[in-house]
């Protein structure tokens, strides 16, 4: 598989592109540090991805990275198969609520960038005769909830987003995949209480590599938070209010 | 994104003692060490090596910078940031026939933890310790500067570095040679051993023609059967020997709580080591093993530690002198089964001093054991291990130790003024300080 991945430097992102190293498939790194990139890149090929791993700048801050970066993936791998997007930023509500300037790179990257690079890497993946378009979202975007108001909002628009692609495109080729991960235990939730249920990277990996061959249009990982969120959606307003969850 | 260290409260393996300090884990070692005064791996080392000495002390988990930079498979050099496992370079590279050149008794450990605790393993009479090995450590230093450091680069910081406990700068890569091995399987020989003569004649016997080598002992016997054990030896599998196939991985078990601190007691651990021994039937037995069993037998249970209960425990490991008639193992054997219980023991002789500055082994016999910790009276046990080492002349490894007073420490080791002049030399305000090195050292909080 010829698979360009935006973010995977670090998190879920990383050990993703380590199982697919693993299994040897084509990949195309795209990141904001180039020296950050460079470096996984290494480590990948060791883990038996293709060599050579090639990487471009691409920065979720920066829309107009976003054509050259994926001009530069197609035309090293040769066709792209997949497209997968881990990157986003992350803060806490109460960093949030404080930090106008930090609220708005979150929003901006994790809603409206996000959106716009998935819109370039869909009319390539579409123009190629399809493929798939891997993105994580977060169970934060499933309801209104207090301590991931301002991220939640952004994750919210992404998710609706991914369904409608899923919906116009897919007879056409092209295989959307919404990642909704609940808690995972990775350096940007480093420091948050783990709730029940939290999952380990590698895992949650091994489950989106196979949602990815098959084709799943959504997936929570865990898997426990797929039922967790279905009991958060049913949840009436006045209960809302009173939990903090 | 900012990195904020946040609070925490740590502990090592031996679950004793618990400390709070702040901590900051990213993929990012180079910006998370800036204001760092300590790193901690696998947190595998025992007691307070790995702990912060002060609540706002910024200890750094390294575990997330786990990068391999670069391989090269003609001469196996290998550089990797320091919080690569041992665990994950095994499963990457053992079945395509590279291992470490040194490995200690789990795979839970990082790359930076072996270079500062300097491990040794059952190679040690051949290959010493895993720092002989080291070519190249790159350091945040505590002004804030980055040093590549090796034998021709700052070679006191380099000597300094290698077991120097994370004290002299955050090691941020670690570069060394992977080892070609003929195949991952392990060929092994064990043999029942009656008493310590045996079990040292046979560590001594072995030595020449077995490049690995450690023994188990029972020590809970006492009288003539003092030091009685199982004698293990291995080596590499020649390719007609080894099963075509390569070692499959192994899956681990999970303790789910601690154990109640009863059901560790004199008895059960006296239940335990007799039928330990009296396992192995036959006097001698010898066969293909996996690897994993023969170099990490405890990592079948993950989290071993918790059957110690709440209470935690210590270990102790020491290295007295060789001598003739094997005394100074033999009274501190004597004085270890008259007053302690020890569910797990094991001896290995220690081939030469190796180039790290304060690292652990020497020649001589190295015990390690470990016990449940008892308020009362552990400390003074500690101090009476202690106080018949310094009078053996044998030396103490930091990397388990606990409970060691300062003054006792320091009569051991004449080497550590060498290790200060560095200390102050490259951490003349001692910015880098860990719970250990406070309480033995003389670092000030």
């Amino acid at each position: 598989m010829n698979v360009a991945l935006l973010g995977a430097t670090k998190g879920m992102g990383r050990a993703l592109a380590r199982l697919m190293a693993g299994r040897g498939d084509r990949i195309f790194l795209l990141g904001h540090v180039p020296e950050e990139t460079e470096r996984s890149a290494g480590d990948l090929e060791i883990r038996g991805a293709q060599r050579p791993v090639k990487t471009a700048l691409c920065d979720l801050l920066r829309p107009e990275t976003f054509c050259n970066a994926l001009d530069r993936a197609e035309e090293e791998l040769g066709g792209l198969d997949a497209v997968v997007v881990t990157a986003g930023l992350f803060g806490t509500q109460e960093q949030l609520e404080e930090d106008p300037d930090w609220a708005g790179r979150v929003l901006l990257a994790n809603y409206a960038n996000t959106v716009l690079f998935c819109e370039e890497a869909r009319k390539r993946l579409l123009a190629g005769g399809g493929g798939t378009l891997c993105v994580f979202s977060s169970v934060a975007g499933d309801r209104g909830r207090k301590p991931v108001i301002l991220y939640g909002s952004a994750k919210a628009g992404l998710s609706h987003y991914l369904e409608g692609l899923d919906h116009k495109f897919r007879a056409a080729g092209l295989t959307t995949i919404c990642v909704k991960p609940g808690f995972v235990k990775t350096g940007m939730t480093a420091g948050l209480k783990p709730p029940p249920f939290a999952g380990e990277p590698a895992g949650v990996a091994r489950r989106v590599l196979k949602a990815i061959d098959r084709g799943s249009p959504m997936i929570y990982v865990p898997w426990q938070w797929r039922w967790v969120m279905c009991i958060i959606r049913c949840l009436p307003r006045f209960v809302m209010r009173k939990i903090n969850f | 994104m900012p990195l904020e260290p946040y609070p925490t409260r740590l502990t090592a393996w031996g679950r004793y003692p618990h400390a709070d300090g702040l901590e900051v884990k990213a993929e990012d070692l180079a910006q998370g060490t800036l204001r760092a005064a300590l790193c901690r791996g696998l947190g595998r080392s025992y007691g307070d090596s790995s702990l912060p000495a002060v609540e706002d002390d910024v200890v750094v988990d390294t575990t997330l910078a786990d990068r391999i930079l670069s391989f090269d498979e003609p001469t196996g050099i290998l550089r990797a940031e320091a919080g690569l496992s041992l665990l994950e370079l095994n499963r990457l590279l053992l079945r395509r026939g590279w291992f470490t050149p040194v490995s200690p008794g789990t795979q839970h450990v990082t790359l930076g933890g072996m270079v500062a605790s300097d491990v040794h393993g059952k190679n040690h009479h051949v290959d010493g310790c895993f720092g002989e090995h080291v070519t190249g450590l790159r350091l945040r230093v505590a002004d804030g500067r980055i040093v590549d450091c090796s034998d021709h680069n700052e070679p006191e910081l380099f000597r300094a570095t290698i077991g120097g406990m994370g004290l002299t700068g955050h090691i941020l890569e670690v570069e060394f040679p992977m080892r070609k091995i003929p195949t991952p399987w392990i060929w092994r020989e064990s043999k029942r051993m009656p008493h310590l003569d045996a079990m040292i004649g046979g560590l001594k016997g072995a030595a020449g023609e077995w490049p690995m080598t450690v023994g188990w002992l029972d020590c809970l016997a006492r009288g003539k059967r003092l030091g009685r054990g199982i004698l293990i030896k291995g080596r590499w599998a020649t390719a007609d020997e080894a099963p075509r196939k390569p070692p499959r991985f192994k899956g681990s078990l999970r303790i789910p709580f601690a154990f109640p601190n009863f059901l560790l007691n004199r008895f059960s651990m006296k239940a335990f080591n007799v039928l330990y021994y009296r396992k192995h039937f036959k006097r001698i037995k010898c066969g293909i093993e996996h690897p994993r069993s023969f170099f990490y037998p405890l990592d079948a249970l993950d989290n071993w530690n918790l059957i110690y209960g709440r209470r935690g425990f210590a270990q102790y490991q020491c290295v007295l002198p060789h001598a003739d008639d094997n005394g100074p193992a033999r009274r501190f054997l004597e004085l270890f089964a008259s007053e302690g219980a020890a569910f797990l023991c094991v001896i290995k002789d220690c081939g030469p001093e190796g180039k790290g500055m304060i690292s652990f082994p020497r020649p001589g016999i190295s015990i390690a054991m470990d016990f449940p910790i008892h308020k009362k009276k552990t400390q003074g046990f500690v101090d009476r291990l202690n106080e018949m080492i310094l009078h053996e002349g044998g030396r103490l490894y930091l990397t388990k130790d606990t409970f060691t007073r300062p003054e006792h420490f320091r009569a051991m080791e004449p080497r550590l003024e060498a290790f200060g002049a560095v200390r102050r030399k490259w951490d003349p305000q001692r910015k880098l300080r860990s719970a250990q090195s406070v309480r033995l050292l003389g670092d000030t909080i």
